[in-house]
Parts: structure tokens; C-alpha cells; sequence
């Protein structure tokens, strides 16, 4: 059965889809997605849905849901690349996917995450700052 | 062959004579627009075509076939007349001057038998006004076309997306907000933000007249899909009435950046981008750091 893969980098999980997602394969996504996360306790994930021109509003729902999952998880989800027709779309299908991080392209995405996942480490690496200095 | 036919067969030159003198005649004739010559070349191909169509025996019903040429030409006349700029009073007198020229033929011929001169009389009426009407539907939808073409230039150059800064498109939107309007904004807005890979876009709304839940409802959307894209949008130039429309209709814009001035956006998404503003020595103005 057709897979879409799932890249580990570092804390982060990348996912680049580059078919058109029919409603099954856009479940097991979802399905290897999640565990995914739990498997490798990823803090982040990235979908790249640049090669994406067809978009429903399964597919809407399908990526609030892993937006959502993951939060839950304790990883943020960073969508990329979207096409202005499938931005304008979504909104005309009422989907505006509150909740999901957005970003230009991969490297802006990345640059997001690296900033989410920093804003909730810097606390802790500021209190381990001192103890490193008396050591 | 009817009577009517042969009349038009037979007295073309005639007719065609009274006819191009009554339009010349007419003070409302515009030889600017179009000339003598061109002017009888059409009349002569009209009647022609019309002395065919009713060679038939038809003379009341002009959706038949026989009829098509006729319709054809006087189609492409009211056409290039509205494209032309003809008023709608030229282009109908065109027409109306035939029947004028008709009447004055056939009263001549049947001057001594009232009863045919006067059913003659009403056939070659109804004829014409049949034309005639065709004639202003047709230029109607010829005036009809030049204005959607306007419509769509006016669309056209009216939604400028700008690029202010490196990774700052600013959108200023001037008139009313409709659908079709939001449409192309939102096109463009997103292509731009694709093309040039900017994260900020200013949408100024100081030339939108009116906000009515509907307009909101529109620049809500545009936010919207600017976000999904993974772009910040920035609303600004939103007047004092614009504001107080916006709260007594209820419309949440909590969510949405909104600033009063162009100058005030673009000073927020500086501050986005970590772009400093600021004065330095009197020789060189202004300079930018980053």
C-alpha cells in the first residue's frame, strides 16, 4: 500500500507530500504520523504541502486533527508551502485552521519550530545558566 | 410575390435615395463618426438583404430563418455604432428613418387606394419596429459589453500589490469591497506573497468608503488564507467611522493586527521583521539598520 514518508530531523519530524492525498492515504498518514511522534517523542512536526493543488475539506479536517493530536502530544505542527488556490480555497470551505502554525517554505518553517520549541526551552536553559557559572 | 417585396425589389434604388437623404437630412447625423460612403454601403446592404427576406412571403415574423441576414447586419451595425459611440438615438433613427422612407414611397404608389396603401402601411410598420427593436437590444449588449470591459480594467489596476520593504508587501484598496473584487485581491495578494517569499502584508483599507459586515466578513477572509499561506497580515487605515460601523455590527477583529495608518503598520511590521528606523547624522538623512 502506498506510504507517505516521515523524515526524523532531530527533534523535529518532516513530512513532504508530494500526491495528491485520496481520503485513505491521508488516514494512515495521520495513523503513522501520530505514532510516530509518540515513538521518537518528536517535538515538532513539519508538513510540506507545497506539491499539494487539490484540497477538500477531508483534507482540512485531517490536518487540524493531526495539528490538534500533536499538541496533545506536546509537538507543534508547522504547515508549509501552501498554494495561494489551496489557501483560498480552505477559506471558502470555512477551514482557516486555527491552531496549525503556518510558514512560506521549509526553511521558515524549520526557523518557527526552532523558535517555539526555544521560547518553551529558554526557561530551563536560564536557570541552568548560573549553575553552569558557579560550576 | 407579395406586394411588399416587390416594392423593396423593385424601388431599391428609390428607397435607398429617400432613405440616405432623410439621414443626412437628420441633425443628429455624426459624419465624424462615420462617413458618407460607408453609410450607403450599409443601407444598400440592409435593404438588399431585407427586399431577399421578404421575397419569401414572411413579413411578420423576423426570428425565421429567412430573416437571419437581415438581423446578422443590423446586429453588426448596432454593435460598432454603441462601440463607436453613437447615442442610442442615432442608432435607433437608423432604422426608424427607413420606415419614414417606406411610407413616403408607398403613400406616392398607392395614393388612389387608401385600403391598400393603409394595410401596406401597417405590414411595413410592424416590420420595421421588429428591426428596430432588434437594433436596440443589440446595441444595448454592445454598450453592455464596453462597460464590463471597464469593469474588468478598473479590477484590474485597482488592486496594486506593492513590495515597501524586503519581505513587506503593502495592498492599499480603494473602493468598494464585493466578492469578485475580494477575489482578485486575494489572488494577487497570495501570488505576490509566493513570487517574492514575503512574510508581512499591510492590507490599507483608507479608500474602502464603507465596512458593512459583508466587506469585514471579505478582509476577514483574506487574512485568513494570507495566514494559511504562513504570512502575517496587517489591517490599517481604518477610520473613526469605519471603527464605529465595525463595533455596532458586532464583527470580531480581536484576532486580526489592526493599525490606524499605513505609517503605523509599517512601523509594526518593522519591529516584525527586526528592521530598525531610525534618524542618524544630518548629512545623510535617515539610515536603516538591521
Amino acid at each position: 500500500m502506498e506510504r507517505i514518508p516521515i523524515l526524523k530531523m532531530g527533534p523535529f519530524l518532516l513530512v513532504t507530500i508530494q500526491v495528491d492525498l485520496y481520503d485513505r492515504l491521508a488516514l494512515n498518514l495521520e495513523n503513522d504520523l501520530i505514532s510516530m511522534v509518540s515513538k521518537t517523542g518528536a517535538r515538532g512536526v513539519l508538513i510540506d504541502i507545497s506539491a499539494v493543488s487539490i484540497v477538500d475539506s477531508f483534507m482540512g479536517r485531517i490536518l487540524g486533527n493531526i495539528a490538534s493530536m500533536s499538541r496533545i502530544m506536546d509537538a507543534e505542527t508547522v504547515v508549509v508551502g501552501m498554494q495561494p488556490a489551496v489557501a483560498i480555497t480552505l477559506v471558502e470551505l470555512g477551514l482557516t485552521l486555527q491552531g496549525v502554525y503556518t510558514a512560506l517554505d521549509v526553511e521558515k518553517g524549520m526557523e518557527l519550530l526552532q523558535d517555539k520549541i526555544g521560547i518553551l526551552e529558554d526557561p530551563e536553559e536560564d536557570e541552568e545558566a548560573p549553575d553552569d557559572c558557579n560550576d | 410575390m407579395n406586394t411588399t417585396a416587390q416594392l423593396l425589389q423593385n424601388n431599391k434604388s428609390k428607397i435607398l435615395e429617400t432613405w440616405m437623404q432623410n439621414q443626412l437630412q437628420d441633425n443628429s447625423l455624426r459624419d465624424d463618426l462615420i462617413s458618407n460612403e460607408e453609410l450607403r454601403r450599409q443601407s444598400d446592404e440592409l435593404i438588399s438583404s431585407l427586399a431577399r427576406a421578404t421575397s419569401t412571403g414572411n413579413v411578420d415574423n423576423i426570428h425565421a430563418p429567412e430573416y437571419e441576414t437581415v438581423i446578422e447586419i443590423l446586429s453588426d451595425i448596432s454593435i460598432t455604432r454603441a462601440r463607436q459611440g453613437f447615442s442610442p438615438r442615432e442608432t435607433g433613427m437608423y432604422v426608424l428613418s427607413l420606415k419614414q422612407a417606406l411610407s413616403a414611397i408607398l403613400e406616392e404608389k398607392h395614393s388612389d387606394q387608401p385600403e391598400v396603401l393603409y394595410k401596406e402601411l401597417l405590414i411595413i410598420h410592424r416590420l420595421l419596429d421588429n428591426l428596430s427593436v432588434v437594433t436596440f437590444e443589440t446595441y444595448i449588449k454592445g454598450r453592455e459589453e464596453v462597460i464590463l470591459r471597464q469593469t474588468d480594467e478598473i479590477n484590474e489596476i485597482s488592486t496594486p500589490v506593492i513590495r515597501v520593504w524586503d519581505g513587506i508587501l503593502a495592498l492599499p484598496i480603494i473602493g468598494t469591497l464585493d466578492s469578485a473584487r475580494t477575489q482578485i485581491v486575494m489572488e494577487n495578494l497570495l501570488q505576490e506573497i509566493v513570487n517574492t517569499g514575503s512574510s508581512i502584508a499591510i492590507l490599507d483599507i483608507s479608500g474602502v468608503p464603507a465596512v458593512d459586515s459583508l466587506v469585514a466578513q471579505h478582509l476577514i477572509k483574506t487574512v485568513s488564507a494570507t495566514r494559511l499561506m504562513g504570512a502575517e497580515c496587517i489591517i490599517s487605515g481604518i477610520r473613526a467611522e469605519i471603527a464605529q460601523t465595525i463595533v455596532h455590527l458586532g464583527i470580531d477583529l480581536s484576532n486580526i493586527k489592526t493599525k490606524a495608518s499605513l505609517a503605523t503598520a509599517l512601523q509594526l511590521a518593522f519591529s516584525m521583521r527586526n528592521v530598525e528606523v531610525r534618524n542618524s547624522s544630518k548629512k545623510t538623512g535617515f539610515s536603516i539598520s538591521r
